[in-house]
């Protein structure tokens, strides 16, 4: 549909000290980056007429920087396509690039970003199972001061957020990977099952970390996209699995907890029962290896 | 009819500064058009076809998805700008030479699309033109001729 | 005179203004003051409009508005039923029926008043699908639901099946398929006292809507004019659709006074225009243990939705390809069109003989497997032969040779000692992989009668400077329509195809060279191109302007001065048959097509049994076609055909919902990107065709019937899955292999 454009009021801050003080005055403004997934809504009708920030001089909150604990601090502005250029990533924290390049194409690429992707909280998101593999924490800045959340901590339900008014996402902040390295005895996984090969929205998606030592598992991590009203991390069947030896009957224990932490719907894309023994598959060849 | 009620978007639109009128949230498509400019075409309104591709600082973005208060102080190439004069670019002259064109109406994106692509990788593969296109949408080629065109632009370069 | 342009892979036409962005297609353009125009639509698939509620909100006086009250002719879309209006009056029989027309010169506010008119339906019970339709216990349509019966019979199938060792039956399903074109339906429409009604638009027939819009508005064909712009596409979406949003257009012209613009919104142009018809077909086959086929009965049926339009048409092509290129002494195809209370259904590539096809050539593996043959041997042995005749009543006349496709394709592919391999390969591999084929022919030109009805005529003008312009009907779409046109005509006359104009189809202008579609724009109307430019070679050899050996030079002088001296120089071709062709309309039995081109394709594929995704890894589409003009836009034609009927056969899936489409939407309804088409490599052989030009038969609609087959009869081959419906999504191909499961 053709929108009529009266309804909606744009503000362009120049800095995210005023960025802060617009959303502060304004709590009901919603801020957006590249855009792309509030034209979407926009252009279908569904985009609630009312204030709107946009976040795109905001040099502050762009870009890829060490942290003192051997971590990252990925701004909230940076895109998809600058996530897969990455040096630094690619190296310690290669999920994120095979995440970053299966979200549209090339175009979408170039103007979405990890912050608007992670508020746009849809359940079907590629990049956020794998800041929850990686124990992301974000950063959320306001008029009033700073704060940390784990990511894990996010997401409280169907396109539910604990963010507040007023406040932004500013980081994306990833610890150290010390210890989940390949010479560790690491292996990371992503696979996301979507409609097509590319520009698809995601049907499954599987995300995961493990550390093996001696055939035990030491720790891991899993977390999946499209299999419950928010991204979700598969605690019990993480839990199921640490300090196991990983052979056969530890990986059909883990399936069947699997089963039990996803709750998966019928949907204009793919079915419950589809998305089910997909997620089970997915993770088995994940734990096989 | 452009609607000046707010304030202009100052941009450099295929190396010339213009004005682009609209409302901040209106979409980039419709203010290129706007300007007499109609190779940009608008094939989904969801940023699904890439029929609407055009390059912002030199990067491939839908102008159907970006709002036009994004095009300030953006220097954009549309499908018009891509020649220059009557000296057809690499891309263009192989999509002639190689049927990368069938009913034309993917076709300014696509050529964008590639021209983004032969800007950061000289000599690409056939699978680095396939990933670089996958948000171009073609109905009537099969995309076969399409990456033909694109290694041979690559290799006339 | 130089080598032929026959043969030649002539660039592009317009090729050259499509790649700088200037091809101008309709919504390029806008008259000055042109009010823009929409569609209320109705929410339901069957009822009885009750009232229609503008909302006082609206500032209505600035608003155009046409309800079926004002239409000034006949309210009903002129095809072949005449059973659709252009505007619903009393009732609605599917959901996205037109009902209200507003426009405003406001793109924006035209929309949102769309949004504020409300349609009040008493609803009906809706018949959804086939099965209901053909339960009759709601009648929508008719007197039983069906628009249209066709059979074909050849021998005694009742008898051959009485003595019959082995009888193999099958049900096999297509869905709906959107075209899915990339440039959406739209047309321009202005009406005024002195032009009468004029339309420019993306279309596919502009004779097609010339007539319509004649019969709408009740005035003389003379008082119409419509002009195709340079089209993004059609695939037959825009074969016959539009001359309902032309209508459309028209109405709301001239009730303002003012011209009018309509582009369809993507989801409006999926939601609403016609799809491929669904299809469903039985197939029950006796054959003998050493391989032959004994008798074929056949049961077809599609649903054309809940208007006619082109049903019967298509139903009749689906009907004459269903036993394919097979001889078999004992033939019966029993054909039914129904109707459904979802959008009608229409022209799609291939227009009925993909979906016989797919059944057939998915139903002859499993018949090979049940007597144990390979899949390619069982073809072998029962290929069709010159001198065979088909169920429809046609002997085959032309040198076909069937074995010597299927062996370049089997050796090109690499088929057998793929199958070898991946034998041993998927017993260890989660990924299992297969190869699979189907062997198919396609008729060329309009069905039977059709092309003699027609009376296609092309006209060639020699011009004051010495070039010379082609006036035809036939719509570029993609296809290469003015390239081979101005190929062809260059051979005929000694000139380059850069001397050759090819006229803007403008229904003032050209002579009626019938509709775009049917495959037989290069054959047929290609053919009378070709003897129209020989009309003006012989008018300048015949007045003594010529020689009989001339250059190019000469052609141009002589064409020059022949137009100075005579005011104009024309050559004009009416079509003929082919001598020898015979055609029954009454029984609809005969030859049914002038020629047949011939294929076999060969798919290979990847099955992930942990996601059930297909990926097909090669293809390999092998034809005989008689001649290939342009050897460029012949395999374009071929690849782009393909890798729609990947589409078809893994991704395309209409999801219905109350007689609605509800995925649509180019997020949700999937059509493959360049990541999900395999190397597709083409090849022609040429055994010329003597009615075509240069020796060329049609190939348009020919690469969609072939590869679904193929790919699901790899699918088979590399699971095991008795796989029979399509699309084959990865949810379905689940359902077959783990269907004990709850």
């Amino acid at each position: 549909m053709i929108p009529l454009l009266e309804g909606y009021q744009v503000a362009v801050p120049r800095s995210l000290t005023e960025a802060l003080g617009e959303l502060a005055r304004h709590p009901g403004a919603r801020p957006f980056a590249g855009g792309t997934d509030l034209m979407v809504l926009l252009e279908a009708g569904h985009l609630p007429p009312g204030r709107y920030v946009s976040l795109q001089h905001l040099s502050e909150l762009a870009g890829i920087a060490e942290t003192p604990d051997g971590g990252v601090a990925i701004g909230a502005l940076t895109t998809y396509t600058a996530i897969q250029r990455s040096r630094r990533l690619a190296d310690e924290y290669p999920l994120l690039a095979l995440a970053a390049r299966e979200t549209g194409g090339v175009a979408t690429q170039n103007r979405g970003t990890i912050g608007g992707n992670i508020a746009n909280a849809s359940p079907a998101a590629d990049t956020p199972p794998v800041l929850l593999v990686y124990d992301a924490d974000l950063e959320l800045v306001s008029a009033s001061g700073s704060r940390r959340i784990p990511y894990s901590s996010f997401h409280t339900g169907y396109k539910q957020m604990a963010i507040a008014p007023g406040e932004l996402i500013a980081r994306v902040h990833l610890p150290s990977r010390t210890g989940w390295g390949r010479s560790a005895g690491g292996r990371d996984y992503y696979r996301k099952v979507g409609t097509r090969r590319a520009q698809a929205i995601s049907k499954v998606c599987l995300a995961a970390a493990i550390r093996v030592d001696a055939g035990a598992v030491q720790d891991v991590r899993i977390a999946l996209g499209s299999v419950a009203p928010t991204v979700i991390r598969a605690v019990r069947t993480e839990e199921s699995l640490r300090g196991q030896p990983l052979d056969a009957g530890a990986i059909a224990a883990a399936e069947r907890t699997l089963l039990s932490e996803i709750v998966p719907i019928d949907d204009i894309r793919s079915s419950a029962r589809y998305r089910t023994r997909v997620a089970a598959n997915l993770l088995r060849e994940f734990l096989q290896g | 009819m452009a609607d000046r009620t707010h304030p202009a978007v100052a941009c450099r639109l295929n190396g010339r500064p213009t004005a682009l009128h609209g409302h901040p949230m209106s979409r980039l498509l419709d203010a290129i058009r706007a300007t007499g400019l109609t190779g940009t075409k608008e094939g989904c309104g969801e940023g699904e076809c890439g029929a609407c591709a055009v390059l912002i600082d030199g990067t491939l973005v839908n102008s159907c998805l970006t709002p036009l208060v994004h095009a300030d102080g953006a220097s954009i190439t549309t499908i018009e700008g891509v020649a220059e004069g009557d000296m057809l670019h690499e891309v263009q002259e192989a999509f002639l030479e190689c049927g990368g064109a069938q009913c034309g109406i993917c076709t300014p994106g696509m050529i964008l699309a590639a021209v983004e692509l032969l800007s950061r990788a000289a000599e690409p593969t056939e699978q680095d033109v396939r990933v670089a296109l996958a948000g171009n949408l073609c109905r009537c080629t099969g995309y076969m001729r399409i990456f033909e065109s694109v290694l041979d632009a690559a290799r006339r370069r | 005179m130089g080598p032929p342009q026959v043969g030649r892979s002539a660039r592009r036409k317009e090729g050259r203004a499509k790649v700088t962005g200037q091809a101008l297609y309709v919504d390029d353009v806008a008259p000055a003051g042109v009010l823009h125009g929409v569609t209320v639509r109705s929410p339901a698939p069957r009822g009885r409009i009750t009232a229609i509620h503008f909302d006082p909100a609206i500032p209505w006086d600035e608003f155009v508005v046409v309800t079926a009250a004002d239409i000034p002719g006949r309210n009903r879309v002129k095809l072949i039923a005449d059973d659709q209006p252009y505007l619903a009056a009393d009732v609605v029989n599917h959901a996205e029926e037109p009902v209200v027309l507003i426009a405003h010169p406001d793109r924006a506010r035209a929309d949102e008043a769309r949004r504020r008119v409300t349609i009040d339906i008493d609803p009906l019970p809706a018949v959804l699908d086939i099965e209901a339709s053909l339960a009759a216990r709601d009648i929508i349509w008719g007197t039983d639901n069906v628009f249209k019966r066709y059979e074909v019979v050849k021998g005694d199938v009742d008898r051959a099946f009485s003595s019959a060792v082995v009888v193999v039956e099958g049900e096999y399903e297509t869905g709906a398929q959107e075209q899915l074109y990339i440039e959406p339906n739209g047309m321009i429409a202005a009406v005024d006292r002195d032009h009468g009604i004029t339309v420019w638009g993306s279309m596919q027939c502009p004779f097609y809507i010339h007539s319509a819009l004649a019969d709408l508005f009740g005035v003389p064909v003379e008082r119409v004019r419509v002009i195709q712009m340079e089209t993004g596409g059609g695939f037959g979406g825009k074969e016959e659709y539009p001359s309902m949003i032309a209508g459309h257009t028209a109405l709301l012209a001239w009730k303002s006074g003012k011209p009018v613009k309509m582009i369809y919104g993507r989801a409006e142009d999926m939601a609403a225009t016609t799809k491929r018809h669904p299809a469903r077909t039985t197939h029950r086959t006796a054959v003998s243990r050493d391989g032959r086929l004994l008798a074929m009965d056949i049961d077809f049926t599609i649903d054309g939705g809940a208007y006619c339009t082109l049903s019967p048409v298509v139903l009749s092509r689906g009907t004459i390809h269903a036993a394919g290129p097979y001889a078999c002494p004992n033939v019966r195809v029993r054909g039914r069109a129904v109707a459904t209370n979802v959008p009608p259904h229409g022209a799609f590539r291939g227009f009925g003989a993909p979906q016989s096809i797919f059944a057939l050539e998915r139903h002859m593996d499993r018949v090979a497997a049940a007597i144990g043959l390979p899949a390619d041997e069982f073809r072998r042995r029962n290929f069709i032969r010159p001198g065979d005749t088909l169920a429809v009543g046609q002997t085959i006349n032309e040198p076909v040779d069937l074995p010597a496709l299927l062996d370049r394709a089997l050796s090109t592919s690499g088929y057998h000692g793929k199958r070898k391999r991946f034998v041993r390969e998927n017993a260890g591999s989660a990924v299992k992989k297969g190869i699979g084929l189907a062997a198919f022919m396609h008729g060329a030109g309009f069905t039977g009668s059709g092309e003699v009805h027609l009376q296609s005529v092309v006209a060639v003008e020699g011009t004051a400077e010495g070039w010379v312009r082609v006036l035809a009907a036939s719509t570029e779409i993609g296809q290469g329509t003015n390239t081979i046109f101005s190929q062809i005509a260059a051979d005929a006359l000694g000139v380059e195809p850069s001397d050759v104009e090819i006229a803007q189809p403008d229904t003032a202008i050209v002579p009626n060279s019938g509709p775009t579609v049917a495959s037989r724009t290069c054959m047929v109307v290609g053919k009378l191109v070709e003897s129209a430019a020989l009309g003006v070679k012989h008018a300048l050899i015949d007045a003594g302007y010529l020689p009989a050996v001339y250059t190019r030079g000469e052609f141009q002088t002589a064409c020059a001065r022949y137009v100075a001296a005579f005011g104009t120089l024309r050559g004009t071709s009416q079509y003929q048959p082919p001598p020898g062709l015979r055609w029954d309309d009454d029984a609809y039995l005969g030859d049914a097509y002038g020629t047949y081109a011939w294929a076999v394709y060969v798919a290979e594929v990847s099955v992930d049994t942990a996601t059930w995704e297909v990926r097909v890894d090669d293809f390999v589409a092998v034809q005989e076609v008689g001649k290939v003009i342009n050897p460029t836009l012949a395999a374009g034609q071929i690849e782009g055909g393909v890798a729609q009927g990947i589409g078809w056969a893994l991704y395309e899936d209409v999801v219905w919902r109350e007689g609605r489409m509800a995925n649509a939407q180019m997020t949700n309804y999937i059509m493959p990107t360049s990541l999900d088409v395999p190397p597709i490599r083409v090849y022609f052989e040429e055994i010329p065709y003597a009615h075509g030009p240069g020796g060329a038969k049609g190939i348009g609609e020919l690469p969609m019937d072939g590869p679904a087959p193929a790919i699901l009869n790899a699918i088979a081959d590399a699971t095991g899955a008795d796989v029979r419906r399509l699309p084959l999504t990865p949810e379905r191909l689940m359902a077959v292999m783990e269907p004990a499961r709850g």
